[in-house]
């Protein structure tokens, strides 16, 4: 809360730079603000960038190195004896430290050493604190007399602010950038940490998912162990029951919607569609382990079936479900960019509706309908809390869809909301699994909008 | 076809009618079957909504009502202050679970045994006495008293009120006992039970006890993470849409950060969830369950859509407004600021709308940065451990007993409600904005 408070001043230290800015050039000008290069409120924004600007970046930036060098000095601070030998009960420790200072439960007894690097913790974060305080305020104080000082009736004011906001327009524009970097970086070294302990080609090709791994070097029986083709198999064929069901539904209504349905039919099915794809997804998990499973295994079982209670298609139905409007709008919008000079020369032959629909307008929209089932695929894959709910936990590598099989996303998830340290293979494998998720949708999708692309192109 | 008739002769027995008027009607027929595929796989999707929402509400409902009993209380005083020294600090610390207890072994004077007697107290909210002690901390003048008081029954005869529990099947399967029925029975007859709205659902944060458990803690947190959500990709998509449509050269560069925008629009929920795992919580070392990171996560995630949004809404504005501001003299950033995004901000708008609305159901991620933890406190700022709905949901998803079932919908309506009047408010906002130029 205190940085939050700490931010609320240098705003506030920014609005009184605006106004000292603003007097300023006037006083500058002698009252004739004619004689000013740019308009007083320019001078006024000039220096409120130049208080407010600086400190924030300061803050930020003390903000995110703060932790990691006062973890550095109360651990090269600690008593010898119980210096930790291997990494992982070093964060072990240091997360009980972290622990015993906000009064949260512990792994261990606090002994007196332990208890005196928490003291020492405790008065370092205090001490970085209000050197923040200090460092930040004063940089902003600082900005201020400085921009201030800049302020003449020659100085061009609209220039530097128009750069500055320029600068961070682009800054901002980068952002999306950035975050894939995150992304692709946060996922590869995580999972080069776990293919240091698994070999690549064993989590890729290996058949056998039993993630447990011992937690005590004695323990028997929980080896883990990380082949991951049986996830891939039970995603493929969760998408494979979800494509069934969204494909022929999705398309179909597509159709119906562009070429058939008259505007007030339209005006009322398409945001119904819409509505499919605007509720959560924890939402149809519920509704897929609540309601359909019930209900799949109740027919399952009537005509002598042995369904799973969690089957995959009980998951992949309700999968599909949810995907319709993608494949609907998506097919919706390449069906109606096809000309109607196309489909006046079919009726022109003495084709119906329905033979030009099937022999001129689906074959030349199959780029763009390919498209969009490839993204309405990739986001079947990705799709994680219908799978969580509804598909099981279990790794079955079979094709049979009255059984339960687990998923990528699946696995994910049961994997990192768990009681395990963060540096086990266990934990480490999710990241992997995520590295595997990212790549496979990132093709997807890079081919899906470049066939959707170079389709639209032909006719524009 | 074409060359066949054209070479045929017009004459009645080569044209054969009769086949010709066949092949029309199978073509008609094709025709008419085509498009009933069309219409029946609407209906489908409307049908799966129809079933889908319906459910929802059916189960749902009744968590909207609690079960209370009445009971006649006896404040004994030699129970809650046997010193007799009438201080408020020892009505504050007495044993009212005791005291209820205490008062059922009294309502029920016929039942003897321990186990019977464990049952009996099963009749009603373990958390009941909380309410009679803040009772009589607000009024000490009922110690000594006797009052016939609505006590929130337990879950499981909430379930048997509202018509959950099956009579017929053998008392082995059902979590109510025949005895307990009996019981019920006299209560009922009695008049002694009654059921109202249940004001705890709105006003109290999770709980262990299905009667007891509520959305304020979520609903709560889920505010606190969308304003976070909001303050960060907000301002940085409108940005970054005013960058890319307004000033950004057209190169390679640029095109990057465009190939680049939509393919995170595309990038699944979790893999933005693993990135807040290992970037905010490992390396930066940001609290674990809090709205502050959930919001940071979760306006990575919006920020595409929101770029996209506002592109097209720049790209909408006609460019002779542009090239009027210019011709008086407006600087770049001018004609941006003081007429290109005011005439764009109603797209803008209803675009952020509808990625806030997205953020509001994601639950993925957040299960990464451990906003799944349990907590029974109403979130007070943007560091403490806090849940949102959709996680909520998830909770009570998985939790066994059949209340939470009831209470799963209801939050699920709850959340849908919230996401209709969203979407509701940016259909307005495009409604009473839309413009022609």
């Amino acid at each position: 809360m205190n940085s939050f408070f700490l931010i609320l001043v240098v705003i506030g230290l920014s609005v009184a730079g605006y106004a000292v800015g603003r007097a300023r050039s006037v006083i500058a000008a002698a009252g004739d603000v004619r004689i000013l290069h740019s308009l007083p409120s320019y001078y006024g924004m000039f220096v409120a960038l130049g208080c407010g600007l600086p400190a924030i970046l300061l803050l930020a930036l003390w903000l995110i190195i703060q932790p990691q060098i006062v973890d550095n000095m109360v651990m090269s601070g600690l008593d010898p004896s119980i210096m930790p030998t291997n990494p992982d009960e070093y964060s072990l420790l240091l997360t009980d430290i972290h622990n015993l200072s906000s009064g949260n439960a512990v792994s261990r007894e606090a002994s007196p050493a332990i208890q005196a690097a928490t003291d020492r913790y405790v008065a370092l974060q205090s001490i970085g604190f209000w050197s923040m305080v200090a460092a930040v305020v004063c940089v902003a104080l600082g900005g201020l007399a400085w921009s201030r000082s800049q302020v003449s009736s020659t100085f061009r004011a609209r220039n530097a602010v128009e750069g500055i906001i320029r600068a961070l327009l682009i800054i901002c524009s980068m952002i999306a950038i950035l975050t894939t970097v995150g992304i692709v970086l946060s996922l590869i070294f995580e999972s080069l940490r776990f293919f240091a302990r698994v070999p690549f080609f064993e989590f890729l090709f290996g058949i056998h998912w039993s993630p447990q791994t011992a937690i005590r070097a004695e323990q028997v029986g929980a080896s883990g162990s990380f082949g991951a083709v049986p996830l891939f198999a039970g995603t493929m064929l969760i998408t494979l029951i979800a494509m069934l069901v969204a494909g022929p539904i999705g398309l179909l209504s597509a159709i119906y919607m562009a070429e058939y349905a008259n505007p007030k039919f339209r005006a009322f099915a398409k945001p119904m569609l819409e509505v499919l794809a605007g509720i959560p997804t924890v939402v149809y998990g519920f509704f897929a382990a609540l309601t359909v499973a019930p209900l799949i295994r109740g027919w399952g079982e009537s005509i002598g079936l042995d369904v799973a209670s969690e089957s995959a298609l009980a998951a992949g139905v309700v999968m599909g479900i949810m995907i319709i409007p993608f494949v609907s709008s998506l097919s919706d919008d390449v069906i109606n960019s096809v000309p109607q000079s196309l489909r006046d020369g079919s009726y022109g032959l003495g084709a119906t509706k329905s033979e030009t629909i099937r022999n001129v307008i689906i074959p030349a929209a199959l780029p763009g309908i390919v498209g969009a089932f490839l993204l309405a695929i990739s986001r079947a894959i990705g799709e994680t809390m219908i799978v969580v709910m509804a598909a099981g936990l279990a790794a079955n590598l079979t094709a049979n869809p009255l059984e339960a099989v687990t998923t990528v996303t699946v696995q994910i998830v049961t994997l990192l909301v768990g009681d395990q340290e963060f540096d086990s293979a266990k934990t480490l494998a999710a990241f992997a699994l995520g590295l595997v998720l990212f790549f496979v949708t990132l093709g997807l999708n890079v081919i899906a909008l470049r066939v959707v692309r170079k389709y639209r192109e032909k006719y524009d | 076809m074409t060359d066949a008739i054209m070479n045929s002769k017009p004459s009645t027995e080569v044209r054969r009618p009769v086949a010709s008027e066949e092949r029309l009607r199978k073509r008609y027929a094709a025709e008419r079957r085509f498009r009933l595929y069309g219409l029946c796989s609407i209906f489908a999707a409307g049908l799966m909504l129809i079933f889908l929402v319906g459910s929802i509400a059916g189960t749902g409902w009744s968590a909207f009502l609690q079960t209370y009993v009445q009971l006649s209380i006896h404040f004994d005083p030699e129970y809650l202050d046997p010193a007799g020294t009438g201080d408020p600090e020892q009505l504050r610390t007495a044993d009212y679970g005791g005291l209820m207890k205490k008062n059922l072994r009294d309502n029920f004077p016929e039942v003897t045994g321990r186990k019977d007697k464990r049952k009996l107290y099963n009749f009603i909210s373990p958390n009941a006495g909380f309410d009679l002690r803040s009772m009589l901390i607000e009024n000490p003048s009922l110690v000594g008293t006797t009052q016939d008081l609505w006590i929130k029954a337990s879950d499981d005869i909430d379930m048997l009120t509202k018509g959950y529990v099956d009579r017929t099947v053998p008392e082995s399967d059902r979590r109510v006992t025949d005895m307990e029925l009996a019981w019920y029975d006299k209560l009922d007859n009695a008049g002694k039970v009654k059921s109202s709205f249940n004001t705890d659902f709105f006003l109290k944060a999770d709980s262990r006890e299905p009667e007891e458990a509520g959305i304020l803690g979520a609903v709560t947190g889920s505010a606190l993470t969308l304003l976070i959500t909001l303050l960060l990709s907000f301002p940085v998509g409108v940005m970054a849409a005013v960058y890319l449509e307004e000033f950004a050269p057209k190169n390679k560069w640029t095109d990057l950060i465009e190939v680049n925008i939509n393919n995170l629009a595309a990038v699944p929920s979790i893999v933005f969830g693993l990135l807040g795992l290992a970037m905010f919580l490992n390396f930066f070392g940001f609290p674990r369950s809090a709205p502050l990171v959930g919001g940071m996560v979760l306006a990575l995630m919006t920020l595409p859509t929101i770029i996209i949004a506002a592109r097209s809404a720049l790209k909408a504005v006609p460019p002779s407004i542009r090239e009027a501001a210019l011709g008086l003299g407006a600087s770049p950033l001018q004609v941006v600021t003081h007429h290109v995004l005011p005439l764009a901000m109603p797209g803008i708008l209803t675009g952020t709308i509808i990625g806030m609305a997205q953020a509001l159901g994601e639950t993925a991620p957040l299960l990464m940065i451990g906003m799944i933890a349990f907590i029974v406190d109403v979130p007070g700022g943007f560091t403490d451990p806090a849940t949102v709905l959709p996680v909520q949901i998830y909770l009570w998803a998985d939790s066994p007993e059949r209340a939470f079932v009831e209470r799963t919908s209801a939050a699920i309506m709850v959340l849908l409600a919230f996401l209709i009047f969203m979407n509701f408010v940016a259909v307005l906002l495009r409604k009473k904005f839309e413009r022609r130029w």
